[in-house]
């Protein structure tokens, strides 16, 4: 029932500027999750262009596990200066104080700790009712099956066997004190989408995923960046110099770089086009066990 | 990826993907019909598969494959580990995949009956339906509820996938009997196509190509067929619905209404109507962030600005002047029921139409449609996945169109007002009546005046409770002491008003929400009179309390909860029912075999096994005078 002219894209990006307004005007105290990502970058953009001219009438929001790349963090503070939201950024203090690292008490715990748990935290502290995520169905399995408006209970838990039907565009916002709506209005983006809407708008991305000559080690196969003096090195193991990329970002310690000579956008879809290995391949996280995504969601996990 | 080998370049190759259009279907069907193997052969054969989430699914076909040796494409979609474990599909998963022409958004929608609710949900947003029918099986009942469904929600555009025709020798005449069936039965959904294809999902027959397999079958393939079926009909000659989303107001000098466009096209210049005022203006512009349109069409987000300042606001449709929507707080509707907990019939429910969001209730439930005779029949409940259609009366009058014209201004949904959830999904067949033709009689004595003549404040005591609570006792001896204040009261009591007013209900749950109801509305005409109303009622659901709270203004509503413990209750028995309810000659009796729901947030709560009626008087006779109901 959309006008012809309309290409996928626009339909996506008007779907996705329907899903914010209904947030903005249905939720008492909305917030927009940034991981500083490309989909965040395109869910930002679209935040913009959604309320224009009026600013984003809700603030963004960063779960800081200490452990990200310097670059993600400078990339984040500049973009919400330039597209004028207000940015909260929490960590969850008691992991820092307890050492939570990745090296020490392996991902899945660490993973647990410091963005789970500090997202529970920083939820329940502002009193959030709605929380916008750049997830997308085209990710993983247990995404595929998520709704757009997605309930949580008051204990930030997810319940996959007995979501709220969602029929046409009639998104049900209604929640109880204490009970929340995580929201993800790329669901039906893909991969291909996103970096072929990032060209066509122009929009800034961080530059990790452009190639470069960085440092890096090898770790079960996979390349990990050194970002700072706390990745611990094995004796006799020294940092090479390799010309790589990143596909996704998160913690530095958990994601897996690419040897690449991309360096513009269009040569990273083109070698997109050619990959052969999945985005979450570089997300070690995901690795831990069969289901691992949908178990972390039910814990509150995005 | 698909297409993945860029064939000219990336810059010609993303020139070639921005121009493609999007089309969405889904897959239904009944249980093991295939749906899922279907949609993991379509990405695998199309090329979406990555090799890590190709390892993956060798690996969980070892584990809980279902496909002897070869790889179980099921499991490609079945996302969840209950599904995984149980190999069946409970969620709607959506997957993508592209061709040269089109992108693809797919939703694998369950099988199971218990499950159609998620079913609908895929098709509420599918062009087009896929249904597989098991060769082997041919046509069965979820066949029919779900092509019955499919045509409900409006799509007009159906593909019959008749699955693992390998099984049956790829034989014709199977094929050319399950398609006379289904054609039999489905002649009156009124597709606009429905095209036929023998598939064998697991080996590929006629889903990308052509198969050797069947060479009597001279249609296309699955996925040729989709690539070009025409889902757009033309040129939208439909009015122009704006579903005002958020109204948008960065300073004093802006002041636009932010939406997506239901129906139609609006161009500047243009005069427009808010369909519920009445209120004319034209457009002065249609604003994006891109800059501003000549015109818009259905699907996009804009904001609009008017020439002048009128007033709307969230949940207003602005529509094309010279044809405004209908505005009515009572039509008639197609409604499927979502939800294990029944619909009743004059419950209070909350509904969103477009963006706008209201309390209604079902008048009557004209009739219940079998799914599979699709005969008509009575029924005064509707159970889970029950499709009825229904009268609808909505607390304020709103805008809206059959859902047959405009499916965006003509479909609902339907919210439990006190879980929350989602529980029925509904279609406008047509309003009843005008609401701006019934207008309220404009009287010259206001409530507050009544109510100052006799120097007090109009208020309904809500006393509910478990029978022999104490309720009507402790009611009593409020009014006695407030008629000895010289204070005008009246009070309703249960067994009372069940000799009178409300005779002709029982105790059915159906029942009893209309035996509230009725003395909500008739407690809230003697509030209206300035009277000081007593309420003695079990009214044992939350909801209908609720509703009863809704009607009066805010403190006008005092919930006082007699709460005595079931034994206490029992022990007293002061009309024997309880004796009689436990010896099975009373049925759906309060605290035996019918539920009581206690309040959550009662004004006055009284430990009515405790404390004395006299004493309980005394302190809601207290409450009144401090909350200065008593002049």
């Amino acid at each position: 029932m959309s006008s012809e002219r309309m290409t996928h894209l626009r339909r996506l990006e008007a779907e996705s500027i329907f899903i914010m307004r209904e947030v903005a005007a249905e939720f008492r105290n909305p917030v927009m999750l940034y991981s500083i990502g490309k989909d965040s970058a395109v869910m930002l953009h679209l935040a913009a262009k959604a309320f224009h001219p009026s600013p984003p009438p809700f603030p963004l929001m960063h779960i800081d596990t200490t452990w990200k790349f310097r670059e993600m963090i400078a990339f984040r503070d500049a973009t919400a200066a330039r597209l004028g939201f207000k940015l909260l950024v929490h960590t969850n203090q008691d992991g820092v104080a307890r050492g939570i690292n990745p090296f020490d008490h392996g991902s899945s715990l660490y993973t647990h700790v410091m963005k789970t748990e500090a997202l529970k935290e920083a939820l329940t502290l502002h009193g959030f009712d709605a929380a916008f995520g750049g997830a997308r169905r085209d990710e993983e399995k247990s995404r595929a099956k998520e709704r757009v408006f997605s309930f949580r209970t008051a204990n930030h838990g997810w319940d996959p066997k007995s979501q709220r039907p969602e029929l046409w565009n009639l998104y049900n916002a209604r929640v109880r004190p204490g009970e929340s709506i995580r929201v993800f209005p790329l669901s039906n983006w893909t991969e291909l989408d996103i970096w072929q809407y990032i060209l066509a708008e122009n929009i800034p991305i961080v530059p990790l995923y452009f190639a470069a000559e960085r440092p890096v080690v090898v770790r079960d196969g996979q390349l990990i960046m050194v970002d700072d003096e706390r990745l611990p090195l094995a004796p006799g193991e020294v940092p090479q110099m390799k010309r790589v990329r990143f596909r996704t970002l998160g913690c530095y310690p958990l994601t897996a770089a690419i040897e690449s000579d991309a360096d513009t956008l269009e040569a990273i879809v083109g070698e997109m086009l050619l990959a052969r290995t999945s985005e979450r391949a570089g997300r070690l996280i995901d690795h831990d066990e069969a289901a691992s995504m949908e178990k972390k969601k039910r814990e509150g996990y995005f | 990826m698909n297409e993945a080998i860029a064939p000219f370049g990336t810059a010609e190759y993303l020139a070639a993907h921005e121009a493609k259009g999007l089309l969405r279907f889904l897959t239904c069907g009944s249980v093991d019909d295939g749906k899922s193997t279907l949609i993991g052969r379509l990405l695998y054969d199309t090329k979406l598969l990555f090799e890590d989430q190709l390892a993956t699914l060798a690996s969980d076909s070892r584990k809980h494959g279902t496909a002897g040796g070869d790889l179980d494409f099921a499991l490609l979609v079945d996302g969840l580990a209950a599904e995984r474990e149980q190999g069946i599909t409970i969620d709607v998963a959506y997957r993508f995949f592209a061709t040269e022409r089109r992108k693809f958004i797919v939703a694998d929608t369950p099988g199971h009956e218990q499950y159609t609710r998620n079913m609908a949900t895929g098709a509420s947003n599918s062009d087009v339906a896929v249904i597989l029918v098991d060769a082997r099986k041919g046509i069965l009942t979820q066949t029919r509820r779900h092509s019955f469904i499919v045509s409900l929600l409006g799509l007009k555009d159906v593909v019959l996938a008749v699955n693992k025709i390998d099984l049956m020798d790829y034989s014709q005449s199977v094929f050319d009997r399950i398609v006379a069936d289904y054609r039999a039965f489905a002649a009156e959904f009124g597709f606009r196509t429905l095209v036929p294809i023998p598939i064998s999902a697991r080996h590929g027959d006629n889903v990308i190509a052509r198969s050797a397999n069947t060479p009597w079958y001279d249609g296309p393939s699955l996925l040729d067929h989709l690539d070009t079926l025409d889902v757009e009909s033309g040129a939208d000659t439909r009015p122009f619905r704006l579903p005002v989303q958020w109204v948008n107001r960065p300073d004093l000098n802006f002041r636009g209404f932010s939406g997506t466009v239901a129906s139609g096209t609006v161009r500047v210049g243009e005069p427009v109507v808010v369909a519920g005022s009445g209120a004319t203006s034209r457009v002065a512009a249609i604003v994006t962030a891109d800059g501003e349109l000549a015109e818009a069409g259905a699907g996009e987000a804009i904001t609009l600005t008017l020439e002048d300042e009128i007033d709307a606001s969230r949940g207003d449709v602005i529509a094309a002047a010279g044809a405004r929507p209908e505005v009515s707080d009572q039509f008639a509707a197609h409604l499927i029921w979502m939800h294990e907990e029944p619909l009743l019939p004059g419950r209070p429910y909350l509904m969103k139409i477009g963006t706008r969001t209201v309390g209604m209730s079902v008048t009557e439930i004209k009739h219940r449609i079998d799914v599979n005779s699709f005969q008509k029949l009575a029924a005064k409940t509707l159970s889970l996945n029950d499709v009825a259609v229904v009268n609808v009366a909505t607390h304020d009058p709103v805008a809206l169109d059959p859902f047959a014209a405009i499916p965006q201004t003509g479909a609902f949904i339907v919210i439990d007002r006190m879980s929350n959830q989602t529980v029925g999904a509904g279609m406008v067949d047509f309003g009843l009546r005008r609401a701006t033709n019934v207008h309220w009689q404009a009287l010259d004595v206001s409530k507050a005046s009544r109510a100052e003549l006799k120097l007090q404040k109009p208020v309904m005591l809500w006393f509910t409770g478990l029978s022999g609570a104490g309720k009507s006792t402790i009611a009593n001896l409020v009014e006695k002491r407030l008629t000895a204040l010289g204070k005008h009261t009246y009070l309703l009591d249960g067994d009372n008003v069940r000799h009178g007013l409300n005779k002709d209900l029982g105790f059915t749950d159906v029942d009893r929400v209309e035996n509230i109801r009725r003395v909500a509305e008739v407690s809230r005409l003697m509030v209206d009179a300035g009277l000081i109303v007593l309420v003695s009622f079990i009214s044992p659901f939350r909801a209908e309390r609720q509703m009863a709270r809704e009607l009066v203004e805010e403190g006008e509503f005092v919930e006082i909860f007699v709460d005595t413990p079931l034994e206490v209750a029992e022990e007293r028995d002061v009309k024997g029912l309880y004796q009689r309810a436990r010896a099975g000659l009373i049925r759906n009796f309060t605290g035996i075999d019918s539920p009581y729901e206690p309040p959550l947030h009662a004004e006055i709560t009284i430990a009515g096994g405790a404390l004395a009626a006299e004493a309980a008087a005394e302190r809601i006779l207290d409450y009144l005078l401090k909350k200065g109901y008593l002049g």
